[in-house]
């Protein structure tokens, strides 16, 4: 029997027998469905990872796979009028933009380097979520001119506190590791500490205004 | 016993306090982390009467030998699981899944197990070192954590829980020592393969560029169907099997990162990811679909 989900949810695939895999067009039906299944309280989910087109539950035992599924059918998502981000910065992060790909992300986009800065400080962006190390956040929400594609040769080395775009995404590393996105600036913000209370600076939900400082 | 503590005479090649992790924190990028082997892990806390959140360490290839201090005359009670590392006290065997007490100037002895890679020592009332975000498990790919264990750290134990121990010694079947047969739940990007029934039909060795991330496998190569196609990062979980472009699968271990890029062909049945922690270099592994796969891949509601 198929079940029928509302929404944008595409599908719900077994991930394992102690996971589910919810697919999903894109990044907004992700977090429009994140806060649901937050609100939802399903019991034995044990963590909810969102990602760019995907929502992974991790569940308690593998008893809750079934019935996990069946609940999904239950829950509805409120489809929020976008949010208005004007004046609502949660944070402001200092950016000096001398990125190493910026002339790069100028070819790619059209725009000059001067445009660049000012399409991704000229509006909020939001977190989205989180994932591939401690304290890096995926920020979604800002100019749609800045999408462009990973790198097709990363780097073995990206430096701490690097400023990139990938996707529709912008990102700040928080920590030197290999890395694909487009280097547009730095900061020298901390975006993991884990002696501090609340050791990342950037959380789901978070309003993340970036401003332009010379170094 | 107050004042008790293990102080390490070596480490061996690689021993780490772990317990059973800290879930719950992916929207921070904190990836679960934990014993590589929870069912010995587990079984350890039990024999010696530890509630299940207490830590042991985890003793990777042997080599370990730790000296009990503390005051008074009182024992320590111990036990070791896992990987059978032929433990001693004072050079007298003890036998693994088996306890026995330990006192004060007593050096506890792990050797190098002949089959399996992980050993987990406990003691009653735990490793009470400081714990980071909730856990006091060592993440190697993030650093969190109490780092690895070095020749004289000092280990405090805890105070022991309400519980006695009951059982002197379980009846635990030994880790395998040739083929590991696992079993895979197909998807949820197995429609990504040109081949994905290659899984089940190769019988894979584990490399040794294997660790907490991931048992690297070695054998026939899967192809993409569409090679220059991207898969947006997606969450994954431990016994998942990451096939990256070489083809070459890797089942992703406690200390995966939170998302990965690439195609997931299949996850290992829950009961059978702890077979993995004691899977060695060289040794072989055959994976076995747990249901056949649909044709469209997974199973879509």
């Amino acid at each position: 029997m198929k079940a029928m989900h509302t929404g944008g949810l595409n599908s719900v695939l077994d991930y394992g027998d102690r996971a589910l895999l919810l697919t999903f067009d894109g990044t907004t039906e992700v977090l429009t469905w994140t806060d649901a299944l937050r609100a939802a309280g399903l019991p034995g989910v044990v963590d909810i990872v969102p990602a760019a087109r995907t929502v992974l539950l991790k569940l308690a035992a593998s008893r809750y796979q079934a019935s996990t599924r069946q609940q999904l059918t239950q829950v509805r998502p409120r489809i929020a009028a976008a949010a208005e981000s004007v004046g609502r910065a949660d944070i402001v992060i200092d950016v000096t933009y001398d990125g190493e790909d910026l002339a790069d992300v100028a070819r790619l986009t059209g725009l000059t380097p001067d445009e660049i800065v000012t399409a991704h400080t000229g509006r909020c962006w939001r977190v989205g979520f989180s994932g591939f190390a401690p304290g890096f956040a995926y920020l979604v929400g800002g100019d749609e001119r800045l999408s462009v594609p990973r790198k097709s040769d990363p780097r073995t080395k990206v430096p701490v506190g690097s400023v990139g775009l990938a996707g529709d995404f912008s990102g700040i590393y928080p920590r030197e590791s290999p890395g694909g996105w487009q280097l547009i600036g730095r900061t020298a913000a901390v975006m993991w500490d884990l002696d501090r209370d609340g050791p990342a600076l950037l959380t789901p939900g978070m309003w993340v205004q970036f401003r332009a400082v010379s170094s | 016993m107050r004042g008790a503590a293990l102080e390490i005479l070596q480490p061996g090649p690689l021993a780490l306090v772990e317990d059973l992790g800290r879930p719950g924190l992916c929207h921070l990028g904190v990836t679960r982390s934990g014993a590589a082997d929870r069912r010995s892990h587990t079984l350890a806390n039990r024999l010696v009467g530890n509630p299940d959140d207490r830590a042991t360490v985890e003793v990777t290839l042997g080599g370990f030998a730790a000296l009990v201090r503390g005051t008074g005359q009182d024992a320590v009670t111990i036990v070791v699981t896992g990987a059978d590392s032929e433990p001693t006290v004072n050079g007298v065997p003890v036998g693994t899944n088996s306890v026995h007490h330990a006192r004060p100037g007593d050096v506890i002895s792990l050797a190098p197990p002949r089959a399996g890679l992980r050993s987990y020592l406990a003691v009653r009332g735990g490793f009470d070192v400081a714990p980071a975000l909730g856990s006091r498990s060592y993440d190697v790919l993030s650093g969190i954590g109490p780092p690895p264990l070095q020749r004289g750290d000092v280990l405090p134990i805890g105070e022991p829980g309400a519980a006695f121990p009951e059982l002197d010694q379980a009846p635990v079947a030994a880790v395998a020592e040739d083929v590991l047969e696992l079993r895979v739940v197909p998807g949820p990007r197995d429609d990504w393969f040109a081949d994905p029934d290659i899984l089940v039909r190769t019988n894979w060795q584990v490399t040794s560029r294997s660790d907490r991330v991931g048992t690297r496998l070695i054998g026939t190569a899967l192809e993409y169907r569409r090679p220059e196609r991207q898969l947006p990062s997606e969450g994954a979980t431990r016994g998942a099997i990451q096939v990256p472009p070489n083809g070459l699968p890797v089942i992703l271990g406690p200390d995966h990162p939170v998302t990965g890029g690439y195609p997931v062909v299949g996850v290992l049945v829950d009961h059978d990811i702890d077979q993995v922690a004691q899977a060695r270099p060289g040794q072989t592994a055959r994976l076995h679909w747990s249901r056949p796969r649909r044709r469209s891949g997974g199973i879509a509601s």
